[in-house]
């Protein structure tokens, strides 16, 4: 055996030492976003590093560049599961990251969905998108009252689960035929005069209405798919000058969208709590850590209904509650 | 065929007609399913929503001329629009000025492409590529991925509209075919539009007869930045908002109105208003299948068989001009 192969043998087997110390001291726990920039995951983030410090475990970030990005988070989680990391946090931005996640699994590393559901995840703590999507079905149709129903669904894009439930939600919600919350398939009834795809952006999501005003005039109530979505539904229907008496309701509960709540933009949104998920998160990981039990099922973290006008029978928050627990600048 | 292959008329009935009868072809069909599409208001509707990604396509069609690609432009866009919001905004720039503002760094992401590819002797496509990279991230920073709001009205004055009869028209739209109407001219009519062809053609040939092709490449990069600018423009007016997430889909769709119109990417050959017509027929296949109803995947396809078809029409006709 040469000189240098002993020193380089004496240094990989210190640095296994070292690190399996560390493991033992401080939990390790990753925290992959699907973008670094989103508000909702700078707060997602921020909930874990707090959490993170509070329970004294060390906290390993990175995201894709995109929505979408599935090969930086699959690189991630590599190069995570390499690093020693025992518990990693993820919002899946595809399905194509399942195959990494096993492989981390097989290593003893525990993988929670955070926000995003994908199969095989030891556990998931995200919104119910399905309830989101009731509570603002519900809404509409108290608020538009006996008049018959004229909808627009300003959608995400075909095939994702999280837009098929809030979609399939709102519907149900408002009192149409509508597919369960397994379904990946958008429900369409006679009532759903239009539906467009937004990509969850605003200029697509003013498009999208604008084609469907085209398509029915005399729509009154707007799904969408979330705030920037409706941002872009409100300026369409201003441009038509058709903004007063038309209901928009949308998901997510960002800072910007509930300050459209309160101007009356949006007349309800359902909102969620990132920093809850990631909270959570990082207590079963460190969880994990001290104890070797994996957390298991799904975790609904919450969702409030926040709206502009207050209606009888309906359950809902006002825009100050709203605005306390909102994320990202109003 | 004798015509001179340096004259923008070279090319061959197919590649030019070609995005016309698409068009025409498109409306009938789209006529015949539902009677609201040939209104005045819906045909108006269709220009707005195209305005955005119809002046990109000017900056995008000089540079294919030149034999170039730019997968910079929607990115580069998105920059300028928060530059401009922001500094009207948060530093309380006068609207004209933060307006000069946003062309002047999209202007400035031009030069860069164009410096790089003349002095550096880079190809486009890696050039541009990594400027979009650059420029996306630059918005993301820069504008913590919020959208800007309460912007002042002269910032959004083109998305208004006025009345023709019924219809109503936005200024935006106006814009934006004046500036196709003056590029067209300049191509065609003036010493350095026949340049710009003469490059795209030949670069040593142009050279060789005494045109400096660097001037001529650093400028079309140049003045493609500025469109990329005036479309921001366009962009904010449009939507009320300075959108960090705007031209992730118009960066390509850009490329695909050019290509859809007929101009050749293999530089040299095009007519620029096929480029507008190309972007034309995008906008017209997602208004018409949503007046019938339909998904807008399928717009998405049907955009993908014309590319081809275009591209093939383009390759048959510079087989035969051999």
């Amino acid at each position: 055996m040469s000189f240098t192969m002993k020193v380089s043998l004496a240094f990989a087997g210190l640095a296994f030492a070292s690190g399996a110390a560390l493991a033992q001291k401080q939990p390790v726990i990753g925290l992959i976003t699907k973008t670094e920039t989103n508000p909702f995951f700078v707060k997602m983030k921020e909930g874990a590093q707090a959490e993170a410090k509070k329970m004294g475990a060390k906290l390993m970030t990175a995201s894709g560049k995109k929505d979408g990005d599935t090969a930086s988070q699959i690189t991630a989680i590599e190069t995570m599961t390499a690093a020693g990391v025992k518990t990693i946090l993820i919002t899946s931005t595809g399905d194509a990251i399942i195959p990494a996640v096993k492989k981390a699994q097989e290593k003893g590393v525990q993988v929670i969905a955070l926000d995003s559901p994908f199969e095989g995840a030891d556990a998931l703590y995200a919104t119910d998108n399905y309830k989101a999507g009731i509570l603002i079905g519900e809404y509409a149709k108290a608020a538009l009252g006996a008049t018959p129903a004229k909808i627009a669904m300003l959608d995400l894009f075909p095939g994702h689960p999280v837009g098929a439930q809030r979609h399939n939600g709102f519907m149900k919600g408002f009192g149409l035929a509508a597919n369960d919350a397994k379904s990946n398939d958008l429900s369409k009834t006679a009532e759903t005069v239009c539906a467009g795809d937004t990509d969850g952006n605003q200029a697509k999501g003013q498009t999208a209405m604008e084609n469907c005003l085209q398509k029915n005039p005399d729509i009154n109530v707007v799904y969408t798919i979330n705030e920037p979505a409706a941002a872009g539904a409100y300026n369409a229907l201003k441009k038509a000058g058709k903004e007063k008496g038309v209901i928009i309701v949308s998901v997510d509960g960002g800072c910007a969208g509930v300050k459209d709540v309160s101007k009356g933009v949006i007349a309800a949104t359902s909102q969620q709590y990132p920093l809850k998920m990631a909270a959570m998160g990082v207590a079963a990981g460190v969880e994990y850590a001290k104890t070797g039990k994996k957390a298991t099922g799904y975790v609904d973290t919450g969702v409030t209904l926040i709206a502009n006008k207050m209606i009888k029978g309906v359950d809902a928050k006002d825009v100050k509650t709203g605005t306390e627990l909102c994320w990202g600048k109003a | 065929m004798t015509t001179q292959t340096s004259s923008p008329w070279a090319a061959v009935p197919w590649a030019a007609l070609g995005p016309w009868i698409a068009l025409l072809l498109a409306s009938a069909f789209f006529a015949s399913q539902s009677d609201r599409f040939l209104t005045g208001e819906n045909l108006s509707l269709v220009l707005q929503q195209v305005m955005v990604v119809g002046v990109l396509a000017i900056g995008q069609t000089l540079i294919i001329l030149t034999a170039g690609i730019d997968l910079s432009c929607g990115m580069v866009m998105a920059l300028g629009g928060i530059v401009m919001t922001k500094f009207a905004t948060e530093l309380g720039l006068h609207p004209a000025l933060a307006m000069v503002c946003g062309i002047a760094i999209t202007c400035l992401f031009g030069l860069v492409n164009g410096l790089l590819v003349t002095k550096v002797k880079l190809p486009a496509f890696i050039v541009t590529l990594g400027t979009m990279n650059i420029a996306f991230a630059v918005t993301q920073i820069y504008s913590e991925a919020q959208t800007v709001n309460d912007l002042p009205p002269m910032l959004t004055a083109l998305g208004q509209t006025f009345s023709i009869g019924s219809t109503e028209v936005a200024w935006g739209t106006c814009l934006m075919i004046i500036l196709y109407a003056l590029v067209w001219r300049a191509l065609v009519d003036t010493a350095p539009g026949r340049h710009v062809y003469a490059v795209g053609n030949n670069a040593e040939a142009a050279r060789l007869s005494g045109i400096s092709v660097d001037k001529v490449l650093i400028g079309v990069y140049v003045l493609a930045g500025f469109f990329y600018g005036l479309a921001a423009v366009l962009s904010v007016a449009r939507t009320g908002v300075g959108d960090p997430q705007a031209g992730q889909t118009e960066n390509l769709d850009a490329i695909t109105a050019v290509v859809l119109g007929g101009t050749s990417l293999f530089g040299g050959r095009g007519i620029l208003l096929g480029s507008l017509v190309g972007a034309i027929i995008v906008g017209v296949f997602r208004n018409g299948l949503t007046l019938m109803g339909v998904a807008s995947v399928y717009q998405t396809l049907i955009t993908g068989i014309l590319v081809i078809l275009a591209v093939t029409a383009d390759q048959m006709s510079r087989k035969g001009s051999r």
